[in-house]
């Protein structure tokens, strides 16, 4: 039995009937043709499919749609504001905090959430920050210098982000 | 990696899951945060014809001192947890837990509820909620019911909720001058069930007597397990190290270790008995740093 | 040596960290990876696969599966047998099944596919198809697979009667036992490298999409080789009416590749069949499971290693004999002449004359695969046997390893070097990266402070990897793969305003050639890197390459740019003679300009010089402003690399702590350092992995006990240490950019200094040797062991 949910995607809302089975990932990436966010590994390890679910970044592999309902999400494709990087994109490609680019996408959602709660991050508390996300080309030396300058900015300069 | 077809159902009361719950039976399940139940469901291991969503029942999400007693709504986030400034204060035990749970990411949506009411002894809560002695409440059609922890974990994936019951809260006797508690895992890799996980919740006096002492043990049993016999030994003595040694081999030999792709039976209980020890300092200081 | 830019910033040539262009994309979510290819129509595939590592199929029934709503077919061997599409080549000129017909030999194994109007609906017809298996007792042990009465697996192949498939050797096996025969010391060691698994974050997949109209099929897919593919699709399906020119592979981003996605997998090859009979386009993505289970590992190697040395620890001669589980066929894509890759490297950095090296591969019921995972063609193996090697011997004659390498290295005036094993090494200065490496962790200090450690019953341990490296495949007198040469192309096409387009034979995945490619152009034509983009992937577009893997784009590919863009050149030099009325010889050329020697104000810049070959050519010149060229490499390349690992043991519980690692590469010159720089890093992750992380673990039956990422253990950020690069600087003599290719280099380099460092810290024990992963399971085996814990 097919259900209707009201989710707010990048400060757009959409109404949909969805099958309950359907994953997040999914209603992001197919009915809402919002491909930046990726799957990696189905059994929420990889972080791949990292979104912002009422500002708190979660795993969408690993979410039906319908538990979705009613909330405003954030991808990937959300974080620029008036044709500008966030921080953290600009600072990913200034230190190449990115390879093949296929966990960025996760990557940056996870690191807003991982900012919003410490401002003010040491290298370790960076690394157990992402411990959520894989990446394999990286090696995540610059992926941790990236959010390192991301957040020297980010407590510089007053930004307006997604969610 | 897509489960199978379900019929889904919200609950925003108590009273309306178990409506559901009695209307489906056998064939619904309840769905709070998801990370122990929709892996398996993706992965058709599990495939329930209803899912009744308890996640949105107000009421159920709180971290609180009352009366003596710390309360945690089930539908408590692990996250919630990790950044409390009440348990950063006053209970870091369940800092250092929900820090070690799954990762950042997955804390977010796990609820503390749902970590116990699994009933699996990889879980990381279980220990820590023995080593707290804590009470459990559950609610169910015919009302509400206390379960101390100690009869809570029957046997492998089995709790002593009956079969509507939803879990609803943890009790945790407050802390107070001289206790300290303390949890640590090993795991091979972030995010990893524990190898071995050890939970201490300590008691001394001035004296560095022991007043009171839980220790709790996770996934070197089939079941969640209290370590009686260290606790016994420890209870109403002077620590010393030659005792706290004591206490992490009796907790090397009484835990029931599986082997694994994450190790042999003995090497379980070694690093048990070596994490015991090391968990059981990390209490006491945090004990004596709280007199 | 450290390499001088030649070119401005604004132009930005071979030595500027030029910010990607790639970024831009993939930072606002934008890039275009397989699956998100969404064509009118689209179909879904999915796949049933073997519970049973061999079995006899004795049935399918399908009739469940084709009764659900949206479920178009079931595909099955009988099916592509009817079309003789049943079977396919492997890269090395073995067989593989499509679909099985009657056996399945490896758990995980494609046996039918489904293709429905959804994923979901495809998933649940994948559980409704219902197989009969009759299974088998399978063959998991390499080394009983050649026990006389060890079933023979492959009875596909006529006549096979056992379960080997090649032996290969290399030097001189006489000469080499009688230098054993007479050295002061030998010693020898056991080395088995397990399985392991690339798992790139995208998993593989594709979308085969048939026009019925046009007779055009275009396949949207994950590969790192799209030329070869297209090539070897059309060789399979040929007979059936998908000849070359109707066949376009497209290649678009690729959530990384790492040899993984080198190998043509079965559920491609299905799903062009599919769309081929259906005429709708059709997407099949595998999951990660899949992904772990049925894709290309890497290794598997089990190696018998000796060294023979004088007293003082002069090694004289290198004897390696290994056994190599292929699984159930070879598809390893080794260049034909090399079965085993380039394992031959194995005599590594250090003077000696003598040595033997031999290969026996041999079928078992795993999955097929062999060299994916970031290893040039079994270098990975070589090091790691004499990099242990060489430790063990300066362990057993108490040298220390580092004074031990400096003795043994070949020299810098040595190069070009002919290695025991008949490589010509191109250059190198294996004492400068040592030393670097020495200095950078202050490696005495490091060993007073072990002393110290050691006194108070602590595991500390130091570990050194100088390796050699042996990349870009390759000269085309000895490289081909099927048959097809090793070379790569550039082509070159530059518009009147002098901006241009450049397309290439290879595929990046993540290694930045958007970027690199149009700083080789830069450096070379003086037209900003910013005004140059690069193309790869498309077959129909791009001219013909063996594609990205083994380190060799730059090697290859990257020299064909500079060649193409020199041929660019001389022709502007010619039309910059017509038009400044001098002789060519009378010009002189500093990146993005001619000018007349001795009147620096007469001068001509590129732009103007290709708008002219567009407007104002001279008489008899062709028209336009391309090129194209194919590159044959003279010889190989040979980037290496003195790393310095510090570990920190637990003695209680066997954890380790990488505490530092220092890695000092030389390859050759570089093109981008902030690239060159982020390939090591990444190298250097997917070291520590396989050094104590990573492995592929079956049972008896079959069976994979690790199959996805909860027990597949990638490492994250807390597991990686943080890294400390830096480098040597030795141009590649035959390289037209003096460049050698590096991607690799930290995945072969690492494992060895972690596992030295390892042994080093558990040394005080008698220890001489642990197989990787090394784990804390591991570690505290040996502990208990050696009675330190009960």
């Amino acid at each position: 039995m097919k259900k209707e949910v009201t989710i707010n995607v990048n400060g757009t809302s959409y109404t949909e009937e969805v099958e309950p089975r359907l994953l997040l990932v999914h209603f992001i990436r197919e009915n809402l043709e919002l491909t930046g966010t990726h799957i990696g590994c189905d059994t929420s390890h990889c972080g791949a499919c990292t979104i912002l679910l009422n500002g708190d970044s979660v795993k969408s592999c690993t979410i039906f749609t319908v538990q979705a309902d009613g909330a405003e999400i954030a991808t990937v494709e959300g974080m620029m504001q008036d044709g500008k990087y966030h921080p953290l994109q600009e600072a990913f490609k200034e230190y190449h905090g990115l390879q093949c680019g296929f966990c960025t996408p996760g990557m940056l959602m996870r690191a807003i959430d991982f900012l919003k709660h410490n401002p003010d991050p040491t290298e370790e508390e960076i690394r157990w920050g992402i411990s959520s996300n894989l990446c394999r080309c990286t090696g995540y030396n610059n992926i941790v210098i990236a959010i390192e300058k991301a957040a020297e900015k980010m407590r510089e300069v007053e930004v307006e982000t997604v969610a | 990696m897509i489960p199978a077809s379900f019929d889904y159902h919200r609950a925003s009361t108590l009273q309306e899951a178990f409506t559901f719950a009695q209307e489906y039976g056998e064939d619904a399940k309840y769905l709070a945060g998801g990370h122990s139940l929709i892996p398996m469901m993706k992965l058709r291991f599990s495939e329930p014809a209803h899912i009744i969503d308890i996640s949105r029942i107000q009421g159920l999400k709180y971290i609180k001192e009352e009366d003596g007693i710390l309360k945690i709504g089930a539908l408590t986030t692990e996250a919630d947890l990790e950044f409390s400034d009440l348990c950063h204060d006053k209970y870091p035990i369940l800092v250092d837990v929900s820090k070690l749970i799954g990762d950042p990411s997955v804390r977010n949506k796990a609820t503390v509820g749902g970590n116990l009411a699994h009933g699996d002894a990889a879980n990381d809560h279980p220990a820590v909620m023995l080593a707290l002695k804590a009470n459990i409440v559950a609610e169910g059609p015919n009302g509400t019911h206390n379960i101390p922890v100690d009869e809570f974990f029957k046997g492998f994936f089995e709790t002593a909720l009956e079969q509507h019951d939803i879990l609803i809260e943890i009790q945790i006797p407050a802390t107070k001058a001289g206790n300290g508690g303390a949890y640590n895992k090993i795991e091979r890799k972030v995010g990893d069930y524990a190898t071995s996980g050890v939970a201490v919740n300590l008691t001394v006096d001035t004296s560095d007597t022991v007043v009171d002492i839980g220790i709790g043990l996770t996934n070197v049993n089939p079941v969640p397990m209290r370590v009686s016999r260290a606790e016994e030994a420890l209870k109403g003595n002077k620590l010393t190290q030659e005792l706290i040694e004591k206490a992490g081999k009796i907790a090397g030999e009484d835990c029931s270790p599986t082997a694994d792709l994450r190790g042999s039976e003995d090497y379980k209980r070694s690093i048990t008995k070596e994490l015991t020890i090391r968990t059981i300092n990390k209490a006491w200081e945090r004990a004596k740093a709280s007199l | 040596m450290e390499f001088t830019c030649k070119t401005s910033k604004e132009i930005g040539g071979m030595g500027h960290s030029l910010k990607r262009r790639e970024d831009d994309r993939f930072i606002q979510g934008k890039g275009n990876y397989v699956d998100d290819v969404k064509l009118p129509g689209m179909l879904y595939m999915d796949i049933v696969r073997s519970p049973y590592a061999y079995a006899k199929i004795k049935s399918i029934n399908t009739e469940k599966a084709l009764a659900i709503d949206g479920v178009i077919t079931v595909i099955t061997g009988k099916d592509l047998e009817e079309h003789n599409l049943h079977w396919m080549p492997t890269f090395l000129s073995d067989t593989q099944m499509v679909l099985p017909t009657d056996t399945v030999m490896y758990q995980a194994q494609e046996v039918a596919c489904v293709i429905a109007t959804s994923r979901y609906i495809a998933a649940d017809a994948v559980e409704a198809v219902e197989v009969d298996y009759e299974p088998m007792k399978p063959v998991m042990d390499p080394h009983k697979a050649l026990d006389p009465d060890a079933p023979v697996l492959r009875t596909d192949k006529e006549g096979k009667k056992d379960n080997h498939i090649y032996h290969w050797e290399n030097g001189d096996r006489e000469k080499t036992e009688e230098v054993f025969k007479n050295a002061d010391v030998v010693v020898k060691e056991q080395i088995y490298l397990p399985r392991i698994h690339v798992a790139s974050i995208e998993t593989c997949g594709c979308v085969a999409d048939y026009q019925t109209a046009t007779k055009k099929m275009t396949v949207y897919m994950t590969t790192q080789a799209p030329h070869a593919v297209r090539t070897v699709v059309a060789l399979v399906a040929g007979h059936v009416g998908l000849s070359e020119e109707r066949i376009r592979i497209i290649s678009p981003d690729l959530g990384g590749g790492f040899g993984g996605k080198v190998p043509i997998y079965p559920g491609y090859i299905v799903a062009i069949t599919a769309t081929f009979l259906i005429g709708k386009p059709v997407k099949w993505i595998e999951d990660r499971t899949e992904n772990l289970q049925a894709d290309s590992f890497a290794r598997d190697y089990d190696m018998t290693c000796e060294l023979a040395a004088t007293k003082e620890g002069k090694i004289q001669a290198f004897r390696i004999k290994t056994l190599a589980d292929m699984g159930y066929t070879d598809g390893s894509a080794n260049p034909s002449k090399y079965p085993a890759g380039m394992f031959s490297i194995c005599t590594g950095s250090y003077d000696y004359s003598t040595a033997f090296a031999e290969v026996d591969a041999v079928y078992t019921n795993k999955p097929p695969g062999g060299i994916a995972y970031r290893c040039s063609f079994r270098v990975t193996e070589a090091a790691h046997a004499i990099e242990r090697m060489v430790d063990i011997l300066a362990q057993k004659i108490g040298k220390d390893p580092a004074e031990l390498r400096m003795e043994n290295f070949i020299k810098k005036d040595q190069f070009p070097y002919k290695s025991a094993l008949g490589w010509e090494y191109d250059s190198g200065d294996y004492h400068a990266g040592l030393e670097k490496a020495m200095n950078m962790i202050g490696y005495d200090e490091l060993r007073k402070e072990q002393v110290e450690k050691r006194a108070k019953g602590e595991y500390m341990g130091i570990g050194i990897c100088t390796f050699t490296e042996i990349v870009g495949a390759g000269p085309s007198k000895d490289f081909d793969i099927l048959g097809l040469k090793m070379f790569d192309s550039a082509e070159i096409r530059v518009h009147p305003t002098g901006k241009a387009i450049a397309r290439f034979g290879t595929k990046s995945q993540g290694q930045g050639h958007e970027t690199t490619y149009a700083q080789i152009i830069a450096e070379e034509l003086g037209i900003p890197a910013e005004h140059i983009t690069i193309e790869e992937g498309d077959t129909d577009t791009a001219p013909y390459g063996l594609g990205t893997y083994a380190s060799r784009s730059i090697a290859t590919a990257g020299a064909a740019a500079a060649i193409a863009a020199r041929k660019l050149r001389d022709k502007a030099r010619k039309i910059a003679a017509y038009l400044l009325e001098v002789s060519e010889e009378d010009l002189e050329w500093e990146p993005g300009k001619f000018s007349v020697k001795g009147a620096p104000e007469k001068s001509k810049t590129i732009q103007e010089l290709v708008f002219a070959a567009y407007t104002n050519y001279p008489p008899g010149m062709e028209g336009g402003f391309e090129a194209v060229h194919y590159y044959d490499p003279p010889n190989l390349t040979f980037p290496s690399g003195a790393y310095i690992c510090v570990v920190d043991i637990d003695g209680k519980t066997g954890a380790i702590k990488v505490r530092r690692f220092v890695a000092i590469d030389d390859c050759g010159n570089i093109i981008n350092p902030m690239i060159v720089q982020g390939q090591i890093h990444g190298g250097l992750t997917q070291g520590i992995a396989p050094a104590m992380y990573e492995e592929l673990i079956y049972d008896d039956e079959g069976n994979i006990l690790n199959g996805s990422f909860m027990d597949y253990l990638v490492p994250t950020a807390v597991e990686s240490p943080k890294w400390e690069t830096d480098h040597v600087v030795t141009p590649s003599p035959h390289h037209p950019l003096g460049a050698k290719g590096v991607a690799e280099s930290p995945t072969v380099g690492a494992p060895p200094a972690i596992v030295n460092a390892i042994v080093d810290a558990l040394s005080p024990l008698g220890v001489t040797h642990v197989e990787i992963p090394v784990t804390p399971y591991k570690v505290w085996k040996i502990l208990k062991e050696k009675g330190v814990v009960d």
